[in-house]
Parts: C-alpha cells; structure tokens; sequence
C-alpha cells in the first residue's frame, strides 16, 4: 500500500483506485504502478531516441536528392529494429502475466464464505438489500449506502431493474456492469474503517452523473447495531408535526413509489424510507442528507435533479414542514 | 541522378503533338458544366474533394459540439445545460466525429483523391457508386444535424447500449435517428471498400506489383477490408435496434428472452476495428510523408506491409475489451487481455520502423513532418496508456472515466489528426496547385499541440482521481474542478490552432506559392500530374520500377500507349504482379447517381418513422437504379467491338 506513497498528494480521496483499502484495489494498483512505470520508461527511451535521430538526421538542405540506402547501415538499423521489438515482446509478456496473476489474485477472495448483498440499480439509485435473515420479510432493505463490516468478504450480487449500470467503488474493487436480465458477482473486502465513495460507471440516461453511493465500512460491533436497527419497522411518531406529517405523507403521492414499514406505505418503485433519516445522503449521493436539502427535494426534486422520478409535490408549507420532521424522525 | 530524373519529369514542355492529346483527353474526361452538371459530376478528385471538404466541415461542427461540454464541464454542477441537451450534445460529437469525419476523411475522402493518382490510372473503379456513396454520406450527416436543431439529436451516446435506447428507454425517435445515421454512413462506406480494393487489384500501372504498391495504398486496401468485415456488425446491431423500436421485434428485450450483450457484440465487432480502419490510414500518411521528408524509402517496406496486415487481422480480436466489466467469464477475457496486448508488437514494428527511416534519412523539418513528429509525440502516449485497458483488472478501474477519453483523444487524435493534418500540409498543394504558408503551418502546429495536451493530458489524472465519462456535471468537492477548468482552457488553444489553419488554407488559396506538379520532389506517381490534377489525371499512363515509382524510374522509363483518347478508357492489369491484361471503359457522368441517393435517404428517413417505407422507398430507388444502369446505345457497340478485338 505503500508504493504509491509518492501519488498519494495527487490522489486523495474516498473515489479513487490509487488509494486503494481493500485486497483487491491493492493488488489491482500494483499492476497498474507496473505498467506505469514500463510504459513511462519506454516512451521516455522512444522519445529521445526519436529526439537525438531527428537532431542528428536533420539537414539544412531545402530538398536533398533521395538516398540510395547502404547496406550496411540498413543491416544495423534492422538488427537495432529486430532487438527493439524482441524487448518490446518481453515487456508485453511481463504485463500479460501480471495482469493474469492480478486477475487471479482478486478472484480468489469469491471462494471464501461470504455476506450476501443484493444490489439492483434503478434509474438514478442504487437498492441495496440484506438477504441474511431467513424470514423475507424481515429482510433489511435500503438505498445508496451500503453498510459492511471491516474485513468480512462481501459478496455483492448486483442486476439492474431497467438499463445498463455498472457498480463501481475504486477503493474497494474494479467496476462490475449491473445488466437486466444477467446477475454479474462482485466479491470484495474492505480492510480500512471509512465511508467510501462509488458511482455508477455505465451511460444510463439524463441522471448518469447523479448516481452515486456510499459503501460504509464500520467494526463488526457497529455494523451489528446497524443491522438490528434497521431490522426494526418505522418509528413511530412522538410529536404532532409527525404525526400530522405521516399523515401527510400517506395521503400524499409518496405512498405510490416508497415503502415505510410499519404503515401501509408499501411501492417498491423508489427507495425504502424506513430508515430513511439514517442515511447520509439522499438523491444517490447528491445531496447531503438534512432538513434544508430533504425539504427541497421533496417540494421540487426536478429543480435538483431533472428528468429523476421523483415528481414535484406541491403543499402547503405547514405540511411539507410536518412531512420534513416526519422523514427526519425515521432514524 | 534521381534527382535529374525527378526534375525531367518535373517539367514535362509538351511538344504541339502532345498538347493536342491533352486537349482531347481534357474534353472526353471533363465534368459536366453548370449547375446541373455539379450533381453529375463523378470524377475520383472532385468526389474526393467534396468528401474532403464536407468531412472537415463536420469534423468543424463536432469540434463545437466539443467546446459547448467543455464550458458546461468547467464549473461543477453547473446549470448552463439541461442533461438531456448535454446528452445529446456528448452524442452528436462522439457520432459526428466517428461516423462523419474519422471514417469518411480518413478512409473515404482520402482514398477516393488519392489512391487512382498513387496507382497511375484515371479514375477509380465504379465512379457511379462513388458519388452515390457520398451524396449518401452527405444526406446522412444532414439528416442528423437537421434532427439535431430541432431538438431531436440522439441522446444515447455513440454506442447507443440497449436497453437506454430501446423501446421501453428511449422514447421519440432520437435512437431511431442514431440507427439509421449508422446506415446511411455504413452504406457509403462499403461502396467506397469495394472501390478501393477493385482500384488496387485491377487498375495498378504496369510494373507495380504487390510489393511496388506505395504504403498508402497498401494501408488503405487494409483498411478496406477492414470495413466489409467489421460493418455489417454494427448494421445488423443498429437495424435490430430499428426493428425493436419501429417493428415490436424482442431483440434485446430480456423480459422475453432477449440479450443485451448481444447488441454489445456486434457493436464491439464493428467497433474495435473501427479504431483501426481510423488509425491504418494515419499511419500510412506518416509513413508516406516520412519517406519524403526523410529523403529516402521507408525503412522496412515489407515489414511495415506486413504490420499492416497483422493489425488487420488482430483488430477483430479485441472486441471484448470493451466489455471486460460485464461479467464475461475470466478465460475468456484473458485471451482478449493477450490480443489486445498482441496489436502492439505490428504497432511497435511500424514506429521502429519510422524511427529507423527518420535516424538513417535525412531529415527536412517542414509543416508535414512537425505534424509527424507531433504524432509520435501524442500517440504512443495513446499507445501505452492501451496498455492499461488491455489488462483486464486495470481496465476494471480505468474503463468508462476520463481516463478512457484521454486514451482514446490520445489514439485517435495523436493517431489520425496529427497525421491528418500532415496530409492537408503534404497533399495540398496537389489539389490546389499552391503551397501553404510554412510560418502559419507551425503556428497552427504548435497551437493545437500545445492545446491538445493541455485539453486532454488532465483527464488522466481526473480519470484515476474516479471522475466518470458521459457526466453532465459533477459535485464542487469531489477533487476536479480545477483539473477541468484546466481542461476547459487547453479547448482555447485547441481552437485557436484549428482557426490558423482555416486562416493558412484560406490565403494560400489565394496568394500561395505556385507548387507546380512536385514540390517536396517525392516520389510518388500523384506528384507526376500537374497540380491540380487534369480530369484525364496522366497524359502518358506510366509504368513503374519500384514502390517510390519518380524515385526508382529508369532514364528511360516506358510509357504506356494505345488506349483510346476518344473515350473513357483506363488499362487493367493483373492481381500479383500487374501485367496489362485488358482495357475498360469507365461510365460517363451522370445525374442518376444523385437520385439514386436521394430515393435512398427517402427510404432510410421514411423507416425511422414507417416500417412500411421500406417497401414504398423501393419503388423510387429501383427507378433511379435502373436509369443508372440503363446502357447508351454507342456505348454498347464500343464494348461489343472491343470484346471481340479483346479474344482475337
């Protein structure tokens, strides 16, 4: 992890294959600081090979008369060719296999018994469900953040429920494409705590660029608290604006797409909501998840993210506001 | 001596006799006058110059298209654009650029102009399919900027991925329109394959055998092969397209059976080999324009040929690299990992053989030869970070970010725009008869390098900093801004090098230096014409003594004769080693051509919108092909005449 010490300044950050914090983007990273550096050397070497040719070929001559070319300096100059592409086929040979014993390395964690998470990706969103409790219905299920213990192997059985998406965490993994009517495996291993960023990496239309997700790598005693909570149905209310905000959002169109256990809001078209005040982020990681950005989102979704399946919501203030702390109490 | 040989044939003073020839010649070949005649005309140069001509004018439009993303990219999560206005833009550029300027400049334009000069004869091979292919062309990029103003562009980028632009995705007709823009430039392209590869092997002068067939010719043979294998994949993938989105087809619907990944193959099988049938012409342009400006012949003429050939064949061998990330079983990528990396070894013949031409010639550094030298600069940057996504669990990381666009800007602009504009320094004075101002040449060499570099070097870096292609806007604290504003300024540069160009071919048009028929004293028979070209091309029909054919001639070097000069006759030869076996006439002008490709884009708009169109469409198309086809009555009695004298 330490061999990119050197590029660490250039790239920082939680979406980055350079900064890797699991096995794989590790092993990955070594072939590719391998073929930096071959592929640097040798462009170096063509280029000034190239350079000191032209300095010294180079004549004043407005238009010199043809060459017939020597024979001798023809053999040199293919020998010098013959040799040049015989460490050519070296080198290539040396990053085929590299990258052979890489692509093994990072398939052999998938033999290892792993965690089972399921991930369908919606046009802009990604649905992340926890399959692990024998009973369907008590299946933990959430939206664009992923949460897994640190250093448990991970396996990530991801489709798409209408276009092409491709599921892609470069801390953590290569990017696996999400295809309707294909399931595609990816295993993976988060060695370092953190909240690491992912996006989706294939065109999927006018939100492309507003589909990102967390995968937040916590200890195995956070991750447990975690799962039971969100194992719970919804909470509920406390206060009147709350109450009065369920309401709202049980008589308003938010009941069409979303589910909130523990009410009879039950559509699968848009994420679960149980949990929804858990969550970091909303919109797929465009927005950071508080009162301001939920209240905009909700009112006009479209003025932050056109063409997103979310439609407007037109109310009166004082129930947007009791839907807002309503939505913030689904802890 | 060469030289003295050179010279000779530089300034050929006619004899009365000979001039008188030329006039006749000049009467039977010449295009139709008028407004009229401009539809029917049909001759290789002017073709090739209208193809030339309009591919650059798109190559222009996209290269806008490329400035609008670079000012809404310079800001983070700008609002300058709607994502639906920038999808379509992002769509129109990599389209515009792939379909009508790359291919057609590349492959089509340069090889209708050049190849029938290069192999000494006076018109291409079916000159009536040739201005059908590129009236075809035309109308297919009009199409798609007409659609594109009003609000119709595609907007599912060039690929086009089911299911984003199936039925059930992508509603309106803007796939459609996609889908048939791969038609109309398929089809032209496919006529003008076959032209090429018909021109190569029947029409050579005598004496050039396959292994006295310049670079250029050889790469652009390659290349049309290349084409009739590799389009038909992408014909069938966008057709399907068309059939599940006008007809109910289930191609690639998955809910009854269907595949997306199938439609991802074929388009891969035409779209790999793309990048080649794109690059082959670029490094056939640098190897012809070396040999000139090094003063000598290309070193390892048979070995670059051969590197030719491999690239062609391996090229249909890497199709799956594109598609490492979706979940392909890994014995299989591996063999794809092992090709890809495999089109390096041909690759690297061709740049040692170039840097051996450079290190034992000697060097003239003019406008062409920078543009080479700026080729291998970029280029085998494009080159080597290939390498990247040949490796499969590098590719997994690097593939659909910047760092993607910057690879590929690298290859395909280092590849086939340094070399491009190499040629237009290099062949213009050929076609115009002027030469270009060196001062503004290196000025607009240097403005577009520098440009270039400074556009797509920091896509590299923003793409391993994990930015995604095909975003219309990215959040403020990702770690990119500033790489992009970078980005955004290079574009400055960039345009300001494109610009000077437009300014250098607009002045030396007019007051450039008179050329005459060869001014980099080169060795190719293009340059034994006058400059421009006659419509007859060559007075004397040459023959040849060796792939440099000035160079190589003989003091007394034969000409050929006995063709007639009273109507369109050109001299076939044989296959290998291009004995003369026959004559042929070639067709006279024509308007039908023109219909035909009107009556065709009838047909092709009409299918977008009624399966029905294609049945009605015909019906017009097979008047036109008629008209076309229909012989005169002297014509006939000639080839009558001249089939008897040929099997006496």
């Amino acid at each position: 992890m330490t061999c990119l010490a050197n590029f660490a300044g250039l790239f920082p950050g939680r979406q980055t294959p350079l900064r890797p914090v699991g096995p794989q983007a590790l092993h990955i990273e070594h072939t590719l600081v391998l073929v930096f550096a071959i592929t640097t050397i040798v462009y170096l070497i063509v280029m000034a090979v190239l350079t000191v040719g032209v300095v010294r070929a180079r004549t004043k001559e407005p238009l010199p008369v043809p060459l017939t070319p020597d024979p001798s300096t023809e053999r040199r100059a293919s020998w010098a060719v013959g040799i040049a592409l015989g460490i050519t086929t070296l080198l290539l040979f040396i990053m085929l296999i590299d990258s052979f014993r890489t692509s093994h390395q990072t398939a052999v964690l998938a033999a290892q018994p792993a965690m089972k998470i399921n991930v369908y990706g919606h046009m802009w969103w990604w649905e992340v469900e926890y399959p692990m409790d024998e009973e369907p219905y008590r299946m933990v299920r959430t939206a664009n953040e992923i949460h897994i213990p640190v250093g448990a192997v991970v396996d990530i059985h991801g489709t798409s429920r209408d276009v092409i998406h491709s599921f892609w965490a470069p801390n953590i993994h290569g990017k696996k494409d999400l295809l309707p009517g294909y399931q595609n495996d990816l295993t993976l291993r988060v060695d370092e705590p953190g909240t690491w960023r992912g996006q989706c990496a294939e065109f999927c239309g006018l939100q492309h660029a507003h589909m990102a997700f967390d995968i937040v790598a916590q200890s195995r005693k956070d991750f447990d608290k975690w799962y039971v909570q969100q194992l719970t149905a919804s909470a509920e209310p406390t206060t009147s604006e709350a109450a009065h905000g369920r309401e709202v959002f049980l008589t308003h169109t938010c009941v069409m797409c979303h589910t909130v256990r523990g009410t009879s809001a039950n559509s699968h078209v848009g994420p679960d909501l149980t949990h929804v005040a858990s969550r970091s982020m909303i919109a797929a990681g465009t927005l950071k998840n508080n009162r301001g950005n939920l209240t905009g989102w909700v009112a006009n979704a479209q003025s932050i993210k056109p063409g997103c399946r979310m439609p407007p919501n037109p109310m009166p203030a004082s129930d947007l506001n009791d839907l807002i702390t309503y939505l913030e109490s689904l802890k | 001596m060469s030289e003295q040989r050179a010279v000779m044939r530089l300034e050929p003073v006619l004899p009365e006799k000979e001039q008188a020839r030329a006039a006749q010649l000049a009467e039977v070949w010449k295009e139709p006058p008028g407004f009229i005649g401009w539809f029917k005309a049909i001759h290789h140069t002017t073709i090739g110059k209208r193809f030339i001509l309009t591919a650059f004018a798109f190559f222009l439009a996209a290269g806008l298209l490329a400035g609008a993303m670079r000012l809404q990219l310079a800001f983070p999560e700008s609002h300058l654009m709607s994502p639906d206005l920038y999808n379509q833009i992002f769509t129109m550029h990599g389209s515009t650029m792939m379909f009508l300027f790359a291919v057609p400049m590349m492959f089509e334009a340069l090889s209708v102009y050049l190849v029938p000069l290069m192999l000494g004869t006076r018109q291409i091979a079916f000159p009536r399919l040739n201005a059908y292919s590129y009236y075809l062309y035309l109308f297919g990029g009009l199409m798609l900027f007409a659609f594109f103003f009003v609000n119709s562009g595609p907007d599912r980028g060039w690929f086009a991925y089911v299911p984003l632009s199936g039925p059930d995705y992508g509603p309106g007709k803007r796939a459609d329109i996609w889908a048939q823009l791969i038609t109309f430039t398929e089809v032209s392209a496919l006529c003008v394959a076959v032209e090429v590869v018909v021109t190569t092997f029947k029409l050579r002068a005598p004496g050039m055998s396959l292994n006295r067939i310049p670079i250029f010719v050889w790469g652009q043979v390659v290349t049309a092969f290349m084409v009739i294998f590799a389009m038909p994949g992408v014909v069938v993938a966008s057709t399907m397209l068309l059939l599940d989105r006008t007809c109910g087809t289930q191609f690639f619907n998955p809910a009854v059976g269907g595949d997306v990944l199938l439609f991802q193959h074929l388009f891969w099988w035409f779209g790999h080999p793309e990048v080649y049938i794109i690059f082959i012409p670029g490094t056939v342009i640098v190897s012809t324009v070396l040999s000139t400006f090094c003063r000598r012949h290309m070193f390892g003429y048979l070995a670059v040929i051969l590197s030719l050939i491999a690239t062609g064949f391996i090229a249909f061998g890497l199709w799956v690299h594109h598609m490492f990330a979706t979940g392909i079983p890994q014995m299989s990528e591996s063999f794809f990992t092992a090709a890809s990396m495999m089109i390096a070894i041909p690759t690297g013949t061709q740049i040692f053989c170039w840097i051996a031409t450079i290190t034992t010639g000697k060097v003239v550094l003019k406008t062409p030869m920078w543009w080479v030298l700026g080729f291998f600069f970029v280029f085998i940057i494009g080159g080597m970070t290939g390498i990247y996504v040949a490796s499969v669990p590098v590719d997994l990381q690097v593939h659909d970010t910047y760092f993607i666009v910057a690879h590929f800007h690298y290859v395909l602009i280092g590849g086939a725009v340094f070399p491009l504009f190499a040629a237009f320094a290099y062949w213009f004075p050929k076609m115009t008869g002027r030469m270009m101002s060196e001062k503004l040449g290196l000025w607009s060499f240097w403005l577009f390098t520098i440009g270039f570099n400074v556009t797509f070097f920091p896509m590299h870096i923003v793409g391993l900093r994990g930015m995604p292609r095909r975003v219309y806007t990215y959040p403020a604290g990702a770690g990119w801004t500033v790489l992009n504003q970078i980005e955004s300024l290079g574009y400055l540069f960039l345009f300001a090098g494109v610009a000077m160009f437009l300014v250098n071919v607009w002045r030396s048009l007019k007051r450039g230096e008179l050329a005459g028929p060869n001014p980099w004293q080169a060795g190719g028979l293009e340059w034994a014409v006058p400059s421009p070209p006659p419509a007859y091309n060559f007075l004397n029909l040459p023959t040849v003594n060796g792939s440099e054919p000035l160079w190589d001639a003989a003091p007394d070097q034969p000409i050929v004769t006995g063709l007639k000069e009273d109507v369109r006759e050109v001299l076939t030869t044989r296959i290998l080693d291009a004995e003369p076996e026959g004559r042929d006439e070639m067709p006279a002008p024509s308007i039908w051509p023109f219909l035909a490709a009107v009556a065709t884009t009838a047909l092709f708009i009409g299918s977008i919108f009624r399966p029905i169109a294609v049945s009605i469409g015909a019906i017009p198309l097979g008047i036109t092909l008629i008209a076309w086809f229909w012989p005169t009555r002297e014509e006939s009695e000639r080839r009558r005449k001249q089939d008897i004298w040929q099997t006496e």
